[in-house]
């Protein structure tokens, strides 16, 4: 295969995009890391915040009266502006979490429990079949709890939402629909504006799982005007243990406390407390500072790259493995979505996952293989599991080549 | 590279493409699942027991050359075997496929052609796929009602 006219973006860009990524520096070319779906390695932009932080001195925030704490809350929610500014939204409508999970188990156990409990006609959840566990068991645990059935909008054989479903599914009493702006198997990017909006006209509150898309394009939840939006830090070139859950400031107000403790309290007495407004109401105990920092330190780079070049970069990238593993007769991809992010999940008919990717760690090229915490889109597809390969701005045609070399190897293994 | 060849010898590729023993046994006395959800690998193990000896035994399932091959040498492995001999085997095989790799040794003389699984104590993260079927196996010896995991 040649790469002759693939390349748009110049090599040198690319490099220097690397340079930025010490974890590609230190494994060199032993390593084509084509598992960003996973999780992505982080600039020096963003180990170097994380490390100032602790070097330089920490505080707990919003508790001190000593300048460092002051110094330390501001960084902080300056952080909480900074992710406000990436998603088009308001300081107070941004939660830190954990990660996607958490602001989706945020949602489920302060939106629509006391929803559920409220004794509603609209006992449903809505999501899609090619959701992630992240969007489906939290749902599930509530309705089981108060009563209420988990509806499933089909996808067709391109791995796309089947819209006049969702759309009908939508007047069976919904209490809430929720999807993945990108799928993490087939890619699929969603037409999110439309779901909302077609949410929004039977009056349902609608959640965005933002996991997979925010790497990969620029998100404004303004023009999606979806209610809820979640995505995590680490595979955006951020720290592990944070993640962000936007929520209209109306729906936070309404809300009840997720976890109780410290930091989400107006007052404390024995005989009963007062919580916090929001955002604060919903970050119990101390949060992950560094990482929160770090995750302010991952918006700053990203904005100060080409956005342009990124993306051009990313499409050559995506429609270079694309077309190379189409080519490949033994291999079957999972959907072939129109638009897409490059995250392509497939089988091959010579060999189980597990075993292309031990071949392609031998070679040096690191992938994910398994039901991608997404059995029920697995089962849908008639998989027990695949191999995914996925991509991000910093990877390489060379590395895409080193792909094609190691499942050449695994023909020679196993054809 | 060499380390893969360890890994996916003939015997074991010959056992993956053309597994022995496979598909339900109909004189069958015991049987157990197990399954790697996490991989996608299931297995099931059908034995026929008679008193403390393996009449028959046959495999059924899905998985990666690893699971597969490894159930269908165990097959051929245990068959008109006792208990006793059995539960020796998956304790010499388990030390085959977790010793330290840094000090290869030999492998007991009673494991046979399973030897060639000697090559994954290299991958760790395979050594769930090898032992599986082994673990089904003997879950089906002591007739354990809950399906077997090596996650």
């Amino acid at each position: 295969m040649s790469q002759a006219g693939t390349a748009t973006v110049g090599t040198s860009l690319v490099q220097r995009w690397r340079a930025d990524f010490p974890a590609l520096g230190f494994h060199g070319s032993s390593l084509a890391y084509l598992d960003n779906a996973a999780t992505a390695q982080k600039p020096a932009a963003v180990i170097d915040a994380v490390a100032a932080h602790d070097r330089q001195g920490t505080a707990n925030i919003h508790r001190g009266v000593y300048r460092l704490a002051a110094e330390t809350t501001a960084a902080y929610e300056a952080a909480r502006g900074r992710v406000a500014s990436f998603l088009g939204a308001k300081a107070e409508e941004i939660v830190f979490t954990r990660g996607t999970t958490e602001a989706i188990n945020l949602v489920a156990a302060s939106f629509l429990r006391p929803r559920l409990a409220g004794a509603r006609l609209e006992r449903n959840v809505l999501i899609t079949e090619m959701e992630h566990h992240a969007n489906i068991v939290p749902w599930q645990l509530v309705l089981e709890e108060l009563g209420g059935r988990l509806l499933v909008a089909p996808i067709d054989d391109r791995g796309e939402v089947v819209l006049e479903e969702w759309q009908r599914l939508l007047r069976e009493g919904v209490a809430l629909a929720a999807f993945s702006h990108a799928s993490n198997v087939m890619g699929t990017v969603n037409p999110a504006e439309k779901m909302v909006e077609l949410a929004h006209a039977q009056g349902v509150p609608v959640l965005v799982d933002g996991a997979q898309a925010v790497p990969h394009f620029a998100v404004d939840v303004r023009r999606l005007c979806c209610d809820f939006y979640c995505f995590s830090g680490h595979k955006l070139f951020a720290p592990t243990g944070v993640g962000v859950l936007y929520a209209r400031r109306e729906l936070l107000a309404e809300m009840p406390p997720y976890q109780a403790g410290g930091n989400m309290i107006a007052s404390v007495s024995f005989a009963g407390s007062t919580f916090a407004e929001p955002p604060a109401r919903f970050e119990a105990g101390t949060p992950n500072i560094s990482g929160v920092l770090g995750l302010a330190a991952a918006l700053d780079y990203l904005a100060e790259l080409d956005g342009a070049a990124v993306a051009e970069q990313e499409a050559a990238l995506c429609r270079y493995a694309l077309a190379g593993l189409e080519a490949e007769p033994e291999l079957s991809l999972l959907g072939s979505p129109g638009r897409r992010v490059p995250v392509f999940s497939f089988t091959s008919s010579l060999a189980h996952p597990h075993d292309v990717a031990t071949v392609l760690d031998s070679v040096g090229v690191a992938v994910r293989a398994g039901h991608h915490c997404a059995q029920p889109l697995l089962e849908r597809l008639g998989v027990p599991a695949a191999v995914r390969a996925s991509l991000a701005f910093y990877n390489t045609f060379d590395e895409v080549d080193r792909l094609f070399a190691g499942l050449a190897r695994v023909r020679e293994i196993f054809g | 590279m060499s380390e893969l060849r360890e890994l996916y010898q003939e015997i074991i590729l010959d056992h993956t493409k053309r597994p022995r023993n496979f598909g339900p046994l109909a004189s069958a006395n015991r049987r157990a699942r197990g399954a790697n959800p996490l991989c996608g690998d299931r297995v099931e193990v059908f034995l026929d027991l008679e008193g403390d000896v393996v009449k028959g035994v046959s495999f059924e399932g899905a998985g990666c050359a690893l699971s597969t091959a490894s159930a269908s040498m165990m097959t051929e492995m245990v068959q008109g075997k006792s208990r006793a001999e059995i539960e020796h085997l998956f304790e010499a095989f388990h030390e085959l496929v977790t010793g330290d790799p840094s000090r290869p040794g030999e492998a007991p003389p009673e494991l046979g052609k399973l030897e060639v699984f000697s090559g994954v104590r290299e991958f760790p993260v395979r050594v769930k796929c090898a032992t599986l079927p082994w673990h089904t196996l003997k879950a089906a010896l002591h007739q354990a009602a809950t399906p077997v995991s090596t996650e």
